[in-house]
Protein backbone atom coordinates (compact mmCIF):
# COMPACT_ATOMS: atom_id res chain seq x y z
CA UNK A 1 0.00 0.00 0.00
CA UNK A 2 1.47 3.34 -1.10
CA UNK A 3 1.27 6.21 1.37
CA UNK A 4 1.21 9.86 0.37
CA UNK A 5 2.34 12.98 2.20
CA UNK A 6 -1.37 13.81 2.61
CA UNK A 7 -1.91 10.52 4.47
CA UNK A 8 0.95 11.38 6.83
CA UNK A 9 -0.46 14.85 7.47
CA UNK A 10 -3.93 13.44 8.10
CA UNK A 11 -2.73 10.79 10.55
CA UNK A 12 -0.57 13.36 12.31
CA UNK A 13 -3.52 15.72 12.60
CA UNK A 14 -5.76 12.97 14.01
CA UNK A 15 -3.07 12.23 16.62
CA UNK A 16 -2.57 15.98 17.22
CA UNK A 17 1.13 15.71 16.36
CA UNK A 18 2.65 18.66 14.56
CA UNK A 19 4.88 17.59 11.65
CA UNK A 20 6.81 19.94 9.44
CA UNK A 21 7.02 19.24 5.69
CA UNK A 22 10.56 17.85 6.01
CA UNK A 23 9.55 15.66 8.99
CA UNK A 24 6.56 14.47 6.99
CA UNK A 25 8.80 13.27 4.17
CA UNK A 26 11.06 11.38 6.59
CA UNK A 27 8.01 9.89 8.36
CA UNK A 28 6.61 8.81 5.02
CA UNK A 29 9.75 6.79 4.33
CA UNK A 30 9.69 5.16 7.78
CA UNK A 31 5.98 4.35 7.73
CA UNK A 32 6.24 2.93 4.21
CA UNK A 33 8.98 0.63 5.51
CA UNK A 34 6.72 -0.57 8.35
CA UNK A 35 3.86 -1.20 5.95
CA UNK A 36 6.26 -3.19 3.77
CA UNK A 37 7.05 -5.36 6.77
CA UNK A 38 3.36 -5.93 7.37
CA UNK A 39 2.85 -6.84 3.74
CA UNK A 40 5.61 -9.41 4.08
CA UNK A 41 3.91 -10.91 7.15
CA UNK A 42 0.60 -11.06 5.31
CA UNK A 43 2.18 -13.51 2.88
CA UNK A 44 2.07 -16.14 5.65
CA UNK A 45 -0.85 -18.53 5.25
CA UNK A 46 -3.06 -18.11 8.34
CA UNK A 47 -6.05 -20.09 7.09
CA UNK A 48 -7.98 -21.59 9.98
CA UNK A 49 -6.16 -19.60 12.65
CA UNK A 50 -8.40 -17.45 14.83
CA UNK A 51 -7.04 -13.90 15.13
CA UNK A 52 -5.93 -12.91 18.62
CA UNK A 53 -6.76 -9.52 20.09
CA UNK A 54 -3.92 -9.69 22.58
CA UNK A 55 -0.41 -11.09 22.51
CA UNK A 56 -1.13 -13.18 25.60
CA UNK A 57 -3.56 -16.05 25.29
CA UNK A 58 -5.34 -15.27 28.56
CA UNK A 59 -8.74 -13.89 29.51
CA UNK A 60 -9.67 -10.75 31.41
CA UNK A 61 -9.67 -10.89 35.19
CA UNK A 62 -12.75 -9.30 36.76
CA UNK A 63 -12.86 -6.97 39.75
CA UNK A 64 -15.54 -7.12 42.47
CA UNK A 65 -17.88 -4.10 42.34
CA UNK A 66 -16.64 -2.52 45.57
CA UNK A 67 -15.52 1.07 46.10
CA UNK A 68 -11.79 1.03 46.81
CA UNK A 69 -10.81 4.55 45.75
CA UNK A 70 -10.89 7.46 48.16
CA UNK A 71 -11.08 11.14 47.34
CA UNK A 72 -7.55 12.33 46.55
CA UNK A 73 -8.63 15.40 44.62
CA UNK A 74 -6.36 17.81 46.46
CA UNK A 75 -3.31 15.65 45.83
CA UNK A 76 -4.17 15.13 42.16
CA UNK A 77 -4.91 18.80 41.56
CA UNK A 78 -1.46 19.85 42.79
CA UNK A 79 -0.30 18.10 39.60
CA UNK A 80 -2.77 19.79 37.26
CA UNK A 81 -1.17 21.47 34.22
CA UNK A 82 -0.50 25.19 34.50
CA UNK A 83 -2.42 27.64 32.33
CA UNK A 84 0.56 28.78 30.30
CA UNK A 85 -0.25 32.44 30.91
CA UNK A 86 2.76 33.05 33.09
CA UNK A 87 1.13 31.53 36.15
CA UNK A 88 2.91 28.60 37.75
CA UNK A 89 -0.17 27.56 39.72
CA UNK A 90 -2.14 24.41 38.70
CA UNK A 91 -5.15 25.40 36.56
CA UNK A 92 -8.05 24.45 38.82
CA UNK A 93 -11.09 26.33 40.10
CA UNK A 94 -13.96 25.17 42.28
CA UNK A 95 -12.67 21.60 42.08
CA UNK A 96 -12.70 21.66 38.26
CA UNK A 97 -9.69 21.22 35.99
CA UNK A 98 -9.42 24.22 33.67
CA UNK A 99 -8.81 23.93 29.94
CA UNK A 100 -8.98 26.43 27.06
CA UNK A 101 -12.65 27.08 26.32
CA UNK A 102 -14.41 24.31 24.41
CA UNK A 103 -17.79 25.03 22.88
CA UNK A 104 -19.42 22.96 20.15
CA UNK B 1 -44.23 11.90 -3.67
CA UNK B 2 -44.94 9.84 -0.60
CA UNK B 3 -42.01 9.52 1.78
CA UNK B 4 -41.06 6.93 4.34
CA UNK B 5 -38.99 7.71 7.42
CA UNK B 6 -36.42 5.15 8.59
CA UNK B 7 -35.26 5.30 12.21
CA UNK B 8 -32.64 3.45 14.24
CA UNK B 9 -31.67 4.09 17.86
CA UNK B 10 -28.48 3.94 19.87
CA UNK B 11 -29.20 4.05 23.58
CA UNK B 12 -26.65 4.63 26.32
CA UNK B 13 -27.86 2.98 29.49
CA UNK B 14 -25.88 3.69 32.60
CA UNK B 15 -25.38 0.44 34.48
CA UNK B 16 -26.45 0.17 38.12
CA UNK B 17 -23.09 -0.57 39.69
CA UNK B 18 -21.33 0.87 42.72
CA UNK B 19 -18.11 1.63 40.92
CA UNK B 20 -16.69 2.61 37.55
CA UNK B 21 -16.24 0.10 34.76
CA UNK B 22 -12.44 -0.01 35.02
CA UNK B 23 -11.68 1.24 38.55
CA UNK B 24 -12.93 1.14 42.13
CA UNK B 25 -14.07 4.80 42.17
CA UNK B 26 -17.69 5.47 43.17
CA UNK B 27 -20.20 6.55 40.51
CA UNK B 28 -22.70 8.09 42.93
CA UNK B 29 -24.55 10.97 41.27
CA UNK B 30 -24.16 14.55 42.44
CA UNK B 31 -20.78 14.43 44.20
CA UNK B 32 -18.53 17.51 44.35
CA UNK B 33 -16.49 17.92 41.13
CA UNK B 34 -13.60 15.48 40.74
CA UNK B 35 -14.00 13.92 44.19
CA UNK B 36 -14.76 10.62 42.44
CA UNK B 37 -12.08 11.01 39.80
CA UNK B 38 -9.33 8.56 40.72
CA UNK B 39 -6.01 8.13 38.93
CA UNK B 40 -7.62 5.79 36.36
CA UNK B 41 -10.42 8.32 35.65
CA UNK B 42 -7.73 11.01 35.24
CA UNK B 43 -5.60 8.79 32.95
CA UNK B 44 -2.44 9.34 34.97
CA UNK B 45 0.58 7.56 33.53
CA UNK B 46 1.04 3.93 34.49
CA UNK B 47 -2.53 3.12 35.49
CA UNK B 48 -4.28 0.01 34.21
CA UNK B 49 -8.01 -0.65 33.72
CA UNK B 50 -9.51 -3.65 35.56
CA UNK B 51 -12.97 -4.69 34.42
CA UNK B 52 -15.93 -4.52 36.84
CA UNK B 53 -17.62 -7.92 37.28
CA UNK B 54 -21.03 -6.38 37.94
CA UNK B 55 -20.95 -4.45 34.65
CA UNK B 56 -20.36 -7.75 32.84
CA UNK B 57 -23.27 -9.38 34.72
CA UNK B 58 -25.51 -6.49 33.64
CA UNK B 59 -24.54 -7.03 29.99
CA UNK B 60 -25.27 -10.77 30.27
CA UNK B 61 -28.64 -10.02 31.90
CA UNK B 62 -29.59 -7.73 29.04
CA UNK B 63 -28.48 -10.30 26.47
CA UNK B 64 -30.63 -12.96 28.11
CA UNK B 65 -33.62 -10.59 28.35
CA UNK B 66 -33.65 -9.89 24.61
CA UNK B 67 -32.84 -13.47 23.69
CA UNK B 68 -29.57 -12.46 22.13
CA UNK B 69 -26.38 -14.24 21.32
CA UNK B 70 -23.90 -13.57 24.15
CA UNK B 71 -20.34 -13.64 22.89
CA UNK B 72 -18.20 -16.34 24.52
CA UNK B 73 -15.29 -14.01 23.80
CA UNK B 74 -15.56 -10.25 23.32
CA UNK B 75 -12.90 -7.61 22.96
CA UNK B 76 -12.39 -4.07 24.25
CA UNK B 77 -11.15 -1.52 21.76
CA UNK B 78 -9.88 2.03 21.87
CA UNK B 79 -12.00 4.64 20.13
CA UNK B 80 -9.60 7.50 19.50
CA UNK B 81 -10.59 11.15 19.58
CA UNK B 82 -9.54 14.32 21.37
CA UNK B 83 -11.76 16.17 23.77
CA UNK B 84 -10.88 17.65 27.15
CA UNK B 85 -13.40 15.48 29.02
CA UNK B 86 -11.61 12.38 27.71
CA UNK B 87 -8.15 12.64 29.24
CA UNK B 88 -6.79 9.36 27.79
CA UNK B 89 -7.41 10.57 24.22
CA UNK B 90 -9.51 7.45 23.65
CA UNK B 91 -12.68 5.89 25.00
CA UNK B 92 -12.56 2.21 25.92
CA UNK B 93 -15.45 0.62 24.06
CA UNK B 94 -16.12 -2.53 22.07
CA UNK B 95 -16.02 -2.60 18.29
CA UNK B 96 -15.68 -5.79 16.25
CA UNK B 97 -16.59 -8.26 18.98
CA UNK B 98 -19.30 -6.81 21.27
CA UNK B 99 -20.50 -8.70 24.35
CA UNK B 100 -24.14 -8.92 23.16
CA UNK B 101 -25.06 -9.82 19.59
CA UNK B 102 -28.35 -9.94 17.68
CA UNK B 103 -31.58 -9.97 19.67
CA UNK B 104 -35.08 -8.53 19.50
CA UNK B 105 -37.61 -6.49 21.47
CA UNK B 106 -41.38 -6.55 20.91
CA UNK B 107 -42.91 -3.09 21.16
CA UNK B 108 -46.52 -1.95 21.61
CA UNK B 109 -47.30 1.08 19.47
CA UNK B 110 -50.31 2.93 20.89
CA UNK B 111 -53.33 3.90 18.80
CA UNK B 112 -53.13 7.35 17.21
CA UNK B 113 -56.27 8.89 15.75
CA UNK B 114 -57.80 6.42 13.29
CA UNK B 115 -54.79 4.07 13.46
CA UNK B 116 -55.27 1.15 15.83
CA UNK B 117 -52.60 0.04 18.30
CA UNK B 118 -50.25 -2.67 17.07
CA UNK B 119 -47.23 -4.74 18.05
CA UNK B 120 -43.94 -4.80 16.21
CA UNK B 121 -40.60 -6.54 16.60
CA UNK B 122 -37.56 -4.26 16.69
CA UNK B 123 -34.28 -6.07 16.02
CA UNK B 124 -31.28 -5.29 18.17
CA UNK B 125 -28.01 -5.29 16.24
CA UNK B 126 -25.72 -5.41 19.24
CA UNK B 127 -25.02 -4.10 22.72
CA UNK B 128 -21.55 -3.28 23.93
CA UNK B 129 -19.86 -2.24 27.15
CA UNK B 130 -18.05 1.08 27.27
CA UNK B 131 -17.00 3.89 29.58
CA UNK B 132 -18.64 7.29 29.81
CA UNK B 133 -16.66 10.51 29.36
CA UNK B 134 -16.40 13.36 31.88
CA UNK B 135 -18.35 16.60 31.81
CA UNK B 136 -17.35 20.00 30.50
CA UNK B 137 -18.65 23.00 32.44
CA UNK B 138 -18.73 26.12 30.30
CA UNK B 139 -20.45 28.41 32.74
CA UNK B 140 -17.87 28.89 35.46
CA UNK B 141 -19.64 31.74 37.26
CA UNK B 142 -20.20 29.69 40.38
CA UNK B 143 -16.72 28.25 40.34
CA UNK B 144 -14.59 31.37 40.27
CA UNK B 145 -15.07 32.55 36.69
CA UNK B 146 -11.95 32.29 34.56
CA UNK B 147 -11.93 34.12 31.24
CA UNK B 148 -11.73 31.89 28.17
CA UNK B 149 -11.61 28.65 30.16
CA UNK B 150 -13.86 25.64 30.50
CA UNK B 151 -13.97 23.47 33.62
CA UNK B 152 -13.65 19.69 33.51
CA UNK B 153 -15.33 17.36 35.99
CA UNK B 154 -14.17 13.77 35.62
CA UNK B 155 -16.51 12.18 38.19
CA UNK B 156 -18.55 10.69 35.36
CA UNK B 157 -15.49 9.54 33.38
CA UNK B 158 -15.40 5.75 33.45
CA UNK B 159 -19.04 5.24 34.44
CA UNK B 160 -20.16 1.90 32.96
CA UNK B 161 -22.49 2.12 29.98
CA UNK B 162 -24.19 -0.47 27.85
CA UNK B 163 -24.79 0.98 24.39
CA UNK B 164 -27.74 -0.75 22.76
CA UNK B 165 -28.01 -0.42 18.97
CA UNK B 166 -31.07 -1.27 16.88
CA UNK B 167 -31.48 -2.09 13.22
CA UNK B 168 -33.11 0.74 11.22
CA UNK B 169 -36.47 -0.94 11.87
CA UNK B 170 -38.71 1.91 12.98
CA UNK B 171 -40.95 3.79 10.55
CA UNK B 172 -42.42 6.63 12.62
CA UNK B 173 -41.71 8.81 15.63
CA UNK B 174 -44.42 6.84 17.47
CA UNK B 175 -42.58 3.56 16.86
CA UNK B 176 -39.25 5.04 17.96
CA UNK B 177 -40.79 6.38 21.17
CA UNK B 178 -42.59 3.07 21.82
CA UNK B 179 -39.26 1.27 21.45
CA UNK B 180 -37.43 3.72 23.72
CA UNK B 181 -40.15 3.37 26.37
CA UNK B 182 -40.08 -0.40 26.13
CA UNK B 183 -36.31 -0.51 26.46
CA UNK B 184 -36.49 1.96 29.36
CA UNK B 185 -38.92 -0.35 31.17
CA UNK B 186 -36.92 -3.46 30.36
CA UNK B 187 -33.54 -2.25 31.66
CA UNK B 188 -35.20 -1.17 34.91
CA UNK B 189 -37.20 -4.41 35.10
CA UNK B 190 -34.05 -6.54 34.97
CA UNK B 191 -32.34 -4.14 37.38
CA UNK B 192 -29.39 -3.06 35.25
CA UNK B 193 -30.23 0.67 35.02
CA UNK B 194 -32.07 3.11 37.30
CA UNK B 195 -33.74 4.70 34.25
CA UNK B 196 -33.26 8.22 35.59
CA UNK B 197 -33.40 10.31 32.43
CA UNK B 198 -32.87 13.69 34.14
CA UNK B 199 -29.56 12.45 35.55
CA UNK B 200 -28.58 11.04 32.14
CA UNK B 201 -28.82 7.35 33.04
CA UNK B 202 -30.75 6.65 29.82
CA UNK B 203 -29.86 8.72 26.74
CA UNK B 204 -30.86 8.10 23.15
CA UNK B 205 -29.21 8.99 19.86
CA UNK B 206 -31.70 8.72 17.01
CA UNK B 207 -30.66 8.13 13.39
CA UNK B 208 -33.23 9.49 10.96
CA UNK B 209 -33.36 9.23 7.18
CA UNK B 210 -36.13 9.42 4.60
CA UNK B 211 -36.67 7.63 1.28
CA UNK B 212 -39.43 7.52 -1.34
CA UNK B 213 -42.02 5.03 -0.13
CA UNK B 214 -41.60 1.65 -1.78
CA UNK B 215 -37.86 1.99 -2.41
CA UNK B 216 -35.23 -0.13 -0.69
CA UNK B 217 -32.14 2.07 -0.65
CA UNK B 218 -31.63 3.95 2.62
CA UNK B 219 -31.38 7.73 2.44
CA UNK B 220 -28.51 9.67 4.02
CA UNK B 221 -29.06 9.81 7.76
CA UNK B 222 -28.67 12.53 10.33
CA UNK B 223 -28.11 11.58 13.95
CA UNK B 224 -30.02 13.45 16.67
CA UNK B 225 -27.79 13.30 19.74
CA UNK B 226 -28.52 12.90 23.43
CA UNK B 227 -32.29 12.95 23.74
CA UNK B 228 -33.23 12.45 27.37
CA UNK B 229 -37.02 12.74 27.26
CA UNK B 230 -39.61 10.82 25.25
CA UNK B 231 -41.50 14.01 24.50
CA UNK B 232 -38.40 15.65 23.03
CA UNK B 233 -37.68 12.48 21.06
CA UNK B 234 -41.12 12.62 19.46
CA UNK B 235 -40.77 16.33 18.64
CA UNK B 236 -37.20 16.01 17.38
CA UNK B 237 -38.01 13.12 15.03
CA UNK B 238 -41.11 14.83 13.68
CA UNK B 239 -39.21 18.06 13.02
CA UNK B 240 -36.21 16.27 11.53
CA UNK B 241 -38.42 14.17 9.22
CA UNK B 242 -40.27 17.24 7.94
CA UNK B 243 -36.98 19.09 7.46
CA UNK B 244 -35.41 16.26 5.44
CA UNK B 245 -38.49 15.82 3.22
CA UNK B 246 -38.72 19.57 2.57
CA UNK B 247 -34.99 19.78 1.82
CA UNK B 248 -35.22 16.94 -0.71
CA UNK B 249 -38.42 18.24 -2.29
CA UNK B 250 -36.76 21.63 -2.71
CA UNK B 251 -34.04 19.89 -4.72
CA UNK B 252 -31.46 19.86 -1.91
CA UNK B 253 -29.50 16.93 -0.52
CA UNK B 254 -28.91 15.61 2.98
CA UNK B 255 -25.37 15.66 4.40
CA UNK B 256 -24.54 13.00 6.94
CA UNK B 257 -24.21 14.88 10.20
CA UNK B 258 -24.85 15.05 13.90
CA UNK B 259 -27.66 17.34 15.01
CA UNK B 260 -28.87 18.64 18.35
CA UNK B 261 -32.50 19.21 19.32
CA UNK B 262 -33.38 22.54 20.88
CA UNK B 263 -36.44 22.06 23.11
CA UNK B 264 -37.12 25.81 23.19
CA UNK B 265 -37.52 26.16 19.42
CA UNK B 266 -38.52 22.56 18.69
CA UNK B 267 -35.89 22.47 15.94
CA UNK B 268 -32.85 20.37 15.14
CA UNK B 269 -29.57 21.97 14.12
CA UNK B 270 -26.36 20.47 12.70
CA UNK B 271 -23.56 20.20 15.26
CA UNK B 272 -20.49 19.25 13.30
CA UNK B 273 -19.55 17.60 10.06
CA UNK B 274 -18.73 13.95 10.58
CA UNK B 275 -16.20 13.33 7.81
CA UNK B 276 -13.07 13.69 9.85
CA UNK B 277 -14.46 13.45 13.36
CA UNK B 278 -15.67 9.98 12.44
CA UNK B 279 -12.20 8.54 11.93
CA UNK B 280 -11.90 6.86 15.32
CA UNK B 281 -9.14 4.41 14.35
CA UNK B 282 -10.43 1.63 16.60
CA UNK B 283 -7.94 -1.01 17.67
CA UNK B 284 -7.96 -3.68 20.40
CA UNK B 285 -6.93 -2.17 23.74
CA UNK B 286 -3.65 -3.82 24.72
CA UNK B 287 -4.40 -2.99 28.40
CA UNK B 288 -7.34 -5.40 28.44
CA UNK B 289 -7.51 -9.11 27.72
CA UNK B 290 -10.51 -10.63 25.93
CA UNK B 291 -13.64 -10.95 28.07
CA UNK B 292 -14.61 -14.61 28.30
CA UNK B 293 -18.18 -15.57 29.23
CA UNK B 294 -18.83 -19.27 29.79
CA UNK B 295 -22.09 -21.22 29.70
CA UNK B 296 -21.75 -21.51 33.49
CA UNK B 297 -21.52 -17.71 33.82
CA UNK B 298 -24.69 -17.36 31.77
CA UNK B 299 -26.48 -20.04 33.79
CA UNK B 300 -25.60 -18.25 37.04
CA UNK B 301 -27.04 -14.97 35.77
CA UNK B 302 -30.07 -16.74 34.31
CA UNK B 303 -30.86 -18.25 37.72
CA UNK B 304 -30.93 -14.72 39.10
CA UNK B 305 -33.18 -13.24 36.41
CA UNK B 306 -36.65 -12.01 37.34
CA UNK B 307 -39.66 -13.22 35.38
CA UNK B 308 -39.71 -11.05 32.23
CA UNK B 309 -42.66 -8.75 31.43
CA UNK B 310 -43.93 -10.84 28.49
CA UNK B 311 -43.94 -14.05 30.56
CA UNK B 312 -45.60 -12.29 33.48
CA UNK B 313 -48.25 -10.81 31.20
CA UNK B 314 -49.11 -14.25 29.83
CA UNK B 315 -49.23 -15.64 33.36
CA UNK B 316 -51.58 -12.88 34.59
CA UNK B 317 -53.96 -13.56 31.70
CA UNK B 318 -54.01 -17.28 32.52
CA UNK B 319 -53.84 -17.19 36.32
CA UNK B 320 -56.08 -14.18 37.05
CA UNK B 321 -58.23 -14.17 33.90
CA UNK B 322 -57.17 -10.58 33.17
CA UNK B 323 -57.72 -9.12 29.73
CA UNK B 324 -54.67 -8.73 27.50
CA UNK B 325 -55.04 -4.96 27.89
CA UNK B 326 -55.05 -5.05 31.71
CA UNK B 327 -52.22 -7.60 31.87
CA UNK B 328 -50.16 -5.44 29.57
CA UNK B 329 -50.82 -2.27 31.54
CA UNK B 330 -49.90 -3.90 34.85
CA UNK B 331 -46.66 -5.32 33.51
CA UNK B 332 -45.33 -1.99 32.22
CA UNK B 333 -43.23 -1.77 35.36
CA UNK B 334 -41.96 -4.42 37.71
CA UNK B 335 -42.84 -2.38 40.80
CA UNK B 336 -46.40 -1.96 39.58
CA UNK B 337 -46.68 -5.69 38.84
CA UNK B 338 -45.30 -6.53 42.28
CA UNK B 339 -47.81 -4.18 43.92
CA UNK B 340 -50.68 -5.78 42.02
CA UNK B 341 -49.56 -9.27 43.03
CA UNK B 342 -49.25 -8.16 46.67
CA UNK B 343 -52.83 -6.79 46.59
CA UNK B 344 -54.14 -10.05 45.12
CA UNK B 345 -52.10 -12.18 47.54
CA UNK B 346 -53.58 -10.21 50.41
CA UNK B 347 -57.01 -11.49 49.40
CA UNK B 348 -58.42 -9.03 46.86
CA UNK B 349 -60.24 -10.13 43.71
CA UNK B 350 -57.76 -9.94 40.81
CA UNK B 351 -60.06 -8.24 38.32
CA UNK B 352 -61.10 -5.64 40.92
CA UNK B 353 -57.47 -5.14 41.90
CA UNK B 354 -56.49 -4.55 38.27
CA UNK B 355 -59.32 -2.04 37.81
CA UNK B 356 -58.48 -0.09 40.93
CA UNK B 357 -54.71 -0.15 40.59
CA UNK B 358 -54.81 0.89 36.92
CA UNK B 359 -57.73 3.26 37.53
CA UNK B 360 -58.00 5.36 40.68
CA UNK B 361 -54.53 4.61 42.03
CA UNK B 362 -52.70 5.16 38.74
CA UNK B 363 -54.59 8.43 38.21
CA UNK B 364 -53.62 9.70 41.66
CA UNK B 365 -49.99 8.67 41.24
CA UNK B 366 -49.83 10.29 37.81
CA UNK B 367 -51.35 13.52 39.01
CA UNK B 368 -48.85 13.69 41.88
CA UNK B 369 -45.98 12.56 39.62
CA UNK B 370 -45.26 9.71 42.03
CA UNK B 371 -44.20 6.14 41.44
CA UNK B 372 -46.02 3.14 42.83
CA UNK B 373 -43.30 2.75 45.46
CA UNK B 374 -44.29 6.13 46.91
CA UNK B 375 -47.96 5.19 47.17
CA UNK B 376 -49.31 6.24 50.57
CA UNK B 377 -51.64 3.22 50.41
CA UNK B 378 -49.83 -0.06 50.90
CA UNK B 379 -50.91 -3.28 49.20
CA UNK B 380 -52.42 -4.79 52.37
CA UNK B 381 -54.63 -1.74 52.96
CA UNK B 382 -55.64 -1.68 49.32
CA UNK B 383 -56.63 -5.34 49.48
CA UNK B 384 -58.62 -4.67 52.65
CA UNK B 385 -60.54 -1.92 50.85
CA UNK B 386 -61.42 -4.24 47.98
CA UNK B 387 -62.43 -6.98 50.41
CA UNK B 388 -64.86 -4.58 52.08
CA UNK B 389 -66.47 -3.96 48.69
CA UNK B 390 -66.47 -7.71 47.99
CA UNK B 391 -68.22 -8.61 51.26
CA UNK B 392 -70.78 -5.82 50.78
CA UNK B 393 -69.66 -3.82 53.80
CA UNK B 394 -69.41 -0.73 51.58
CA UNK B 395 -70.70 0.21 48.14
CA UNK B 396 -68.43 1.05 45.23
CA UNK B 397 -69.23 4.74 45.71
CA UNK B 398 -68.35 4.60 49.38
CA UNK B 399 -65.14 2.77 48.46
CA UNK B 400 -64.11 5.78 46.41
CA UNK B 401 -64.53 7.99 49.45
CA UNK B 402 -62.54 5.56 51.59
CA UNK B 403 -59.84 5.49 48.91
CA UNK B 404 -59.61 9.30 48.97
CA UNK B 405 -59.30 9.25 52.74
CA UNK B 406 -56.61 6.58 52.62
CA UNK B 407 -54.70 8.56 50.01
CA UNK B 408 -54.79 11.51 52.41
CA UNK B 409 -53.44 9.28 55.16
CA UNK B 410 -56.59 9.54 57.28
CA UNK B 411 -56.14 6.01 58.61
CA UNK B 412 -56.97 2.40 57.90
CA UNK B 413 -59.91 1.05 55.92
CA UNK B 414 -62.19 -0.13 58.73
CA UNK B 415 -61.49 2.93 60.82
CA UNK B 416 -62.37 5.26 57.95
CA UNK B 417 -65.58 3.34 57.16
CA UNK B 418 -66.57 3.68 60.81
CA UNK B 419 -65.58 7.32 61.19
CA UNK B 420 -67.36 8.40 58.03
CA UNK B 421 -70.39 6.18 58.64
CA UNK B 422 -70.05 4.58 55.23
CA UNK B 423 -71.11 1.13 56.23
CA UNK B 424 -73.69 -0.18 53.83
CA UNK B 425 -77.14 -1.15 55.13
CA UNK B 426 -77.52 -4.81 54.23
CA UNK B 427 -80.11 -5.77 56.83
CA UNK B 428 -83.11 -7.02 54.86
CA UNK B 429 -85.60 -5.93 57.51
CA UNK B 430 -84.27 -2.39 57.63
CA UNK B 431 -84.27 -2.09 53.84
CA UNK B 432 -87.80 -3.48 53.62
CA UNK B 433 -88.94 -0.82 56.08
CA UNK B 434 -87.34 1.92 53.95
CA UNK B 435 -88.87 0.51 50.75
CA UNK B 436 -92.32 0.34 52.37
CA UNK B 437 -92.05 4.00 53.37
CA UNK B 438 -90.98 5.03 49.88
CA UNK B 439 -93.84 3.08 48.26
CA UNK B 440 -96.34 4.67 50.63
CA UNK B 441 -94.99 8.17 50.01
CA UNK B 442 -94.93 7.88 46.21
CA UNK B 443 -98.21 6.34 45.05
CA UNK B 444 -98.00 8.21 41.73
CA UNK B 445 -94.70 6.55 40.82
CA UNK B 446 -96.06 3.16 41.78
CA UNK B 447 -99.03 3.76 39.46
CA UNK B 448 -96.75 4.79 36.64
CA UNK B 449 -94.66 1.67 37.07
CA UNK B 450 -97.71 -0.52 37.09
CA UNK B 451 -98.85 1.22 33.89
CA UNK B 452 -95.63 0.02 32.26
CA UNK B 453 -93.24 2.90 32.77
CA UNK B 454 -89.89 1.25 33.51
CA UNK B 455 -88.32 4.60 34.39
CA UNK B 456 -90.51 4.88 37.43
CA UNK B 457 -88.74 1.87 38.90
CA UNK B 458 -85.38 3.65 38.81
CA UNK B 459 -86.92 6.71 40.37
CA UNK B 460 -88.21 4.56 43.24
CA UNK B 461 -84.74 3.02 43.72
CA UNK B 462 -83.36 6.54 43.83
CA UNK B 463 -85.91 7.55 46.47
CA UNK B 464 -85.04 4.51 48.61
CA UNK B 465 -81.30 5.19 48.34
CA UNK B 466 -81.93 8.81 49.30
CA UNK B 467 -84.07 7.77 52.26
CA UNK B 468 -81.21 5.51 53.45
CA UNK B 469 -78.74 8.39 53.02
CA UNK B 470 -76.97 6.34 50.38
CA UNK B 471 -76.15 3.55 52.76
CA UNK B 472 -78.56 0.88 51.55
CA UNK B 473 -77.07 -1.90 49.46
CA UNK B 474 -78.38 -0.96 45.99
CA UNK B 475 -78.59 -4.56 44.82
CA UNK B 476 -80.80 -5.43 47.80
CA UNK B 477 -82.96 -2.34 47.29
CA UNK B 478 -83.52 -3.41 43.71
CA UNK B 479 -84.42 -6.91 44.66
CA UNK B 480 -86.81 -5.99 47.49
CA UNK B 481 -88.50 -3.29 45.43
CA UNK B 482 -89.07 -5.76 42.60
CA UNK B 483 -90.71 -8.24 44.94
CA UNK B 484 -92.89 -5.59 46.61
CA UNK B 485 -94.06 -4.16 43.30
CA UNK B 486 -94.94 -7.51 41.82
CA UNK B 487 -97.25 -8.43 44.69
Amino acid sequence: MALSIEDIKKVAHLARIEVSDSDAAATLTKLTGILGLIEQMQAVDTTGIEPMSHSQDLSQRLREDVVTKTNLRDEFQKNAPVLGNGSTEPAVAGGLYLVPKVIE
Amino acid sequence: MEWEVVIGLETHTQLKTNTKIFSGASIKYGAEPNTQACEVSLALPGVLPVLNKEAVQCAIKFGLAINAHIAPRSVFARKNYFYPDLPKGYQISQFELPVVGKGAVTIQVPAVGKNAAYEKVVNITRAHLEEDAGKSVHDLKNNGAVEGMSGIDLNRAGTPLLEIVTEPDMRSAAEAVAYAKKLHELVQWIGICDGNMQEGSFRCDVNVSVRPKGTEKLGTRREIKNLNSFKFMQQAIEYETRWQIETLEDGGSIQQSTVLFNPDTGETRAMRSKEEANDYRYFPDPDLLPLVITEADKARVQADMPELPEAMKARFEAQYALSSYDANAITTSRDLANYFVAVVDAGADAKQAANWVMGSLAAKLNAADMSINDSPINAQQFAQLLKRVGDNTISNNAAKQVFEAMWNAEGEVDGIIEAKGLKQESDTGAIEAIVDEVLAANPAMVEEFKAGKEKAFNALVGQAMKASKGKANPAQVNEILKIKLST
